[in-house]
């Protein structure tokens, strides 16, 4: 049996949630997917992310699909991840997200958020 | 045997070399009728267009590469081409499956509420067509070899920019127009260039002499004219050392005047290998390429990183950038009105602006916040009456308003006009306008009722003539008695014939192409203002 102890259903079937309000002026755009796409990528784990916790879900792996969704600013971001990381990963994401995905150069004289 | 063709100088200069023809636009691409080698094609164009942008990036500032980076990025995702894939596995050739895929993408963007989705389309169409020129093989640039003499229908300004001319050469084009964008950069850049020559290109292989002076291209010279060749060539030498060497120096008439020397650019990369030493700051930046270089407008980010750079490049000399001047002769598809019976009497520069009011304060907002890191001046183009000046005043002033407001750095530069619809110039004195420059081009051309480009009354069309010299010495004086600056930006003030004439009439700063530094300052030093003829005001 390879399930540790401390998870009560098997590691790659394991679902994780969680959600973030897009609070960066541009929403998703650009350079905010890029980096999404990019964190995302550094993990092992399946993760997506939709409107509203029903779907349609969208793959945070894929830059095009990112940009396609056209998510923009004040929009809540429900997140999920299955996998062997996708604690550390959603972690991370709901992190980025939070943060207005930290660095905007010229927009650092706004307050800070939260 | 020798064959000589006539056209029209767009960039004086001399040059003998090999002719290099190069294919117009995109190609065509022959479809092999086989999927497997129509998926390998796009896959290798993939692969091409990716390492093109990775050497982009190599040599991009920062926020360049940013914007590169998102197009690595979607380039990277196979998700782009699976339909591309799709079609290609029902049968498509690889350029049609691709083009139709893109255009599927970009009307997604295209279509969003939001303007910074929108604004992003432009960076889908510079995906797209960067592929689409490795699929159809017309992305060779690289292969004109330095020193060649260029052959062509007419060439995109990104092409003419994408070749080596670090070794001379020329560029010879079958139809063109001596104002059009790829005219302006070989004028700037010293590159010889003729165009009009109305021959097939096909006719144009072997080794050629270019008198671009003179508008000739001569196929295969004989003796006689390699003689001749080689006489203009030493005098040419002669003066370019001597241009090259007063380049660096100030401009000062015999008397002892200083006249401010500044320059016309029409792309930023002309300033890369440029000393701003030789010149006293910019004197007009057209802002036209970055709506042309992509098939989608510039966003708000684009324009001011590109006007950070030219600004920066300056240090604290002054740089006056001019708002679009779109319209008359040199239209923007989605944006210029189509089907005008005269598009030089239409929606053109300033008016154009004010008729798409977003697209002129993206461009404004860019400009206020540029103007944070150094002296920019901002100069509308095409202005008839007073009223648009206030206008587009209040709308800057809006604009830093709420970039303020935002928390985002910004500055209200100085705001000037252009005079070169007679309106303005006749009635100069009635404009609140911070500085003047004159656009001598144009003016001339309304003032004498004659197009530079119809050969038939191209002589009437002479920025000197008696009409003109009038008019110049009156705006020069209604900006004194405004105490604000006057310059001229139009190809005379870079024409040593014209030069003695400009300052004759009041000018002391003349705006003008790189490459005309030289020899405008060689020819200020002949002027005696003491001996000049100053021209005759207005008669009262």
């Amino acid at each position: 049996m390879t399930t540790s102890r401390y998870d009560p259903v098997p590691k790659h079937n394991a679902m994780h949630t969680g959600s973030a309000l897009l609070t960066n002026d541009v929403g998703l755009h650009a350079r905010p997917s890029v980096k999404l796409t990019q964190l995302a990528k550094r993990f092992g784990a399946h993760i997506e992310f939709a409107r509203a916790t029903t779907g349609p879900w969208v793959d945070a792996k894929s830059p095009v699909k990112v940009m396609r969704f056209k998510a923009t600013k004040g929009e809540t971001l429900h997140f999920r991840a299955r996998g062997s990381d996708a604690a550390e990963a959603l972690a991370a994401i709901v992190s980025l997200v939070e943060r207005g995905f930290a660095t905007e150069p010229e927009r650092t004289s706004q307050l800070p958020q939260g | 045997m020798e064959k000589r063709f006539a056209g029209r100088s767009a960039a004086p200069g001399l040059a003998l070399g090999a002719l290099f023809p190069i294919a117009n636009g995109t190609g065509t691409r022959v479809a092999s009728g086989a999927a497997e080698s129509e998926a390998e094609a796009l896959r290798s164009a993939l692969s091409a267009a990716l390492s093109d942008l990775s050497a982009l990036i190599e040599r991009s500032t920062e926020d360049a590469a940013a914007i590169l980076e998102f197009q690595v990025a979607l380039l990277e995702d196979d998700v782009l081409a699976e339909p591309a894939h799709a079609a290609i596995a029902a049968g498509s050739a690889a350029d049609q499956a691709w083009l139709q895929a893109l255009q599927q993408e970009i009307a997604g963007y295209e279509t969003s509420d939001d303007e910074y989705f929108r604004a992003r389309a432009a960076d889908l169409y510079d995906i797209r067509d960067r592929v689409l020129a490795h699929l159809t093989g017309s992305a060779t640039e690289t292969a004109v070899p330095a020193g060649a003499i260029v052959a062509a229908v007419d060439l995109a300004p990104s092409r003419f920019l994408a070749i080596d001319w670090s070794r001379g050469g020329a560029l010879v084009l079958t139809a063109g127009s001596t104002t059009s964008h790829v005219a302006m950069l070989a004028r700037s850049r010293g590159i010889p260039a003729i165009v009009g020559l109305g021959v097939d290109v096909d006719e144009l292989s072997g080794l050629a002499l270019v008198d671009a002076h003179r508008g000739v291209l001569i196929v295969n010279p004989g003796p006689a004219a390699r003689v001749q060749f080689e006489r203009d060539a030493e005098t040419a030498a002669t003066a370019r050392t001597l241009a090259t060497a007063a380049a660096m120096k100030p401009a000062v008439t015999a008397d002892g005047t200083t006249i401010r020397i500044v320059l016309n650019i029409a792309d930023p990369r002309e300033l890369s290998d440029l000393d701003p030493a030789i010149c006293d700051g910019i004197g007009l930046v057209r802002t036209e390429f970055l709506f042309h270089n992509q098939q989608g407008l510039p966003d708000e980010e684009q324009q001011y990183s590109t006007y950070r750079r030219i600004v920066e490049w300056a240090h604290d000399r002054p740089v006056t950038i001019r708002t679009l001047d779109a319209g008359g002769d040199k239209p923007i598809p989605g944006l210029t009105p189509t089907g005008e019976s005269n598009p030089f009497l239409g929606v053109r520069g300033l008016r154009l602006s004010l008729a798409q009011p977003d697209v002129f304060r993206t461009q404004l907002r860019a400009l206020a916040r540029a103007a944070m890191h150094g002296n920019v001046k901002i100069m509308l183009p095409m202005v008839t009456h007073p009223r648009e000046l206030a206008i587009a005043r209040s709308m800057l002033d809006a604009e830093i308003a709420a970039l303020t407001a935002a928390g985002i750095p910004a500055r209200r530069a100085s705001l000037g006009i252009m005079i070169e619809v007679p309106a303005a110039a006749i009635a100069a004195d009635q404009f609140d306008a911070e500085f003047f420059s004159i656009g001598s081009n144009d003016l001339t051309q309304y003032v004498a009722a004659a197009g530079r480009d119809i050969g038939a009354v191209a002589d009437l069309a002479d920025p000197t003539q008696p009409a003109m010299l009038r008019l110049l010495r009156y705006v020069v004086n209604a900006a004194r008695a405004q105490h604000i600056d006057v310059s001229l930006c139009g190809d005379a003030g870079g024409d040593a014939r014209a030069i003695p004439l400009l300052l004759g009439a009041g000018l002391r700063t003349l705006s003008m192409a790189p490459a005309l530094v030289g020899n405008a300052k060689l020819a200020i030093a002949a002027v005696d203002l003491r001996s000049v003829m100053e021209s005759e005001p207005w008669p009262t």
